[in-house]
């Protein structure tokens, strides 16, 4: 699966917890969760049990602290799949 | 002047409710004046082999859902009281004439007490059932705000944007009138200018399952739902269980007429007290002396003489303790036969709503002062002769009566030998 698959998925995934939409509208690879999208902290365990759902893996504890970008997201993900 | 000594009077300026047989405050007023009965069969409680298959559940739809939570608070929500009390809630705030938005300034005057007796049962079995499939981590975030007791009053007071006191209480079935009486308190006693009150229930048949396996809901009434909920009737069997919420705005007299605000009633005074398990009193059965002590401070509270009540709505859920509850009553206001008050039981019309029975009730009690009317016990065409005995028959009408109210009494009882009572009056300067 392509970055772009990827970042396709999520911005899917993620769009149900935005608080920032003009932030959501700039949607990119830098793009962080909780800065930048506003979502509250309490909604990524929410997030990442979407994303275990989307791309069939299992995410743990470790990688999970870090999945607070879309880049970090994305590149754990790449991970996952490829393991 | 000092606010700590001032008692301020206490009016009502809201209502809101999701009840079995009307779900916002036109249609469940309307329910109640044409005897409509929200009772109606389960299938799923007879296929889990409940000896009681009827109930009463509010209709709410997807599209309605919508008008008070937004869709992320409805991803993986599975609380139907926590549902229930945000939309009597969100209805009674905007009775009231505020407004509801979500960056709205936050209010130090305005708190609420919201109790419940459980709260999203039928979410926590979706976390016990995760738990023990040791899928911990799959519960996500909404299983603790959904789950905990006081998830009503923290997701109101997010929606509302409250900074005074945000609790929930939880007192069985006197939860709402009690909910009521501690917002009344606060208010009178300076700490707020608006409170907020009611209680919610939830819809499950985990939240039921108890009280039919101790065979105090009726399982006689299974072929015909509506005529199943019998309060004072001779042949009341149990009560029907019920769900829903109700939801009062609570306002001092001063900041009322400062908005100009409608006022529907005047909360007078009223008492809340146990009976401590002594006397003839259980966990599950009341002491009568201490019932009839809770009546009598509550009139006292109120600066009014018994003879004064024009109305009761009792809690008179139809099982055996009916007799008890009106003997209760004749001895506490010392009236009696025709000399009793008029008296009627929405659980008639809507079950017993549990811990959500209290707010819903103080909601059609305040309804029938504002309106002037009383509303008809429904299923009571043939009264207990233990209740003839006490009271005239025609002091429980059966059809609605229009009548000058100024004075009505509401009582709750609950398990735990807990009581409360609350006395409205017709609102005059």
């Amino acid at each position: 699966m392509t970055k772009e698959e990827i970042i396709s998925k999520l911005t899917t995934i993620v769009k149900p917890y935005v608080q920032n939409e003009e932030g959501f509208k700039n949607l990119n690879e830098n793009t962080d969760f909780i800065n930048d999208l506003e979502i509250n902290s309490a909604n990524l365990v929410d997030i990442i049990l979407d994303v275990e759902d989307e791309f069939k893996i299992e995410i743990d504890n470790d990688s999970m602290e870090k999945m607070l970008s879309v880049k970090a997201t994305v590149e754990i993900i790449q991970t996952k799949i490829n393991a | 002047m000092n606010l700590s000594e001032v008692k301020n009077r206490v009016v009502i300026t809201g209502l809101g409710v999701v009840a079995p047989n009307g779900v916002g405050l036109p249609a469940f007023t309307n329910a109640i004046k044409t005897g409509t009965s929200g009772i109606t069969y389960h299938q799923n409680l007879k296929d889990k082999g409940f000896s009681c298959c009827i109930g009463g559940v509010p209709i709410i739809s997807e599209e309605k859902k919508l008008e008070y939570l937004s869709p992320l608070q409805l991803r993986g929500f599975n609380s139907s009281s926590i549902l229930y009390g945000c939309m009597a809630g969100i209805d009674a705030w905007k009775d009231a004439g505020f407004s509801v938005e979500e960056n709205s300034e936050l209010d130090y005057d305005s708190g609420l007490i919201f109790g419940t007796g459980t709260s999203g049962i039928e979410k926590l079995r979706e976390a016990i059932y995760k738990i023990d499939d040791q899928n911990v981590r799959r519960l996500g975030s909404t299983s603790v705000v959904q789950t905990m007791a006081s998830g009503i009053s923290a997701y109101l007071g997010g929606i509302l944007g409250f900074g005074n006191q945000v609790t929930t209480n939880s007192s069985a079935c006197t939860t709402g009138t009690e909910a009521l009486l501690l917002g009344f308190e606060r208010i009178k006693n300076g700490k707020a200018k608006r409170m907020l009150v009611g209680s919610s229930s939830d819809s499950s048949l985990y939240t039921w399952g108890g009280f039919d396996a101790m065979r105090v809901m009726s399982y006689k009434h299974n072929e015909a739902p509506e005529k199943g909920s019998r309060p004072m009737s001779a042949t009341a069997a149990g009560f029907v269980p019920g769900s829903g919420a109700g939801a009062l705005v609570l306002e001092s007299l001063e900041s009322a007429l400062e908005r100009k605000a409608t006022i529907y009633a005047e909360v007078l005074g009223g008492n809340i007290n146990s009976g401590g398990q002594r006397k003839g009193g259980t966990l599950t059965a009341p002491n009568s002396e201490a019932v009839q002590k809770c009546i009598t401070d509550a009139v006292l509270d109120s600066g009014i003489s018994s003879s004064e009540i024009d109305v009761i709505n009792g809690h008179l859920t139809a099982t055996s303790k009916d007799s008890l509850e009106i003997e209760n009553w004749t001895k506490a206001l010392q009236r009696k036969g025709k000399y009793f008050p008029y008296i009627n039981s929405l659980k008639s019309m809507v079950g017993h709503c549990l811990a959500a029975s209290g707010a819903i009730e103080c909601v059609a009690a305040v309804a029938q002062v504002k309106g002037q009317f009383v509303f008809p016990n429904i299923n009571c065409d043939d009264v207990h002769p233990e209740i003839s005995a006490l009271i005239s028959n025609d002091k429980i009408p059966t059809q609605i009566i229009e009548k000058n109210i100024t004075i009505l009494a509401k009582a709750s009882f609950g398990f735990g030998d807990v009581n409360g009572c609350v006395i409205f009056k017709k609102y005059s300067d």
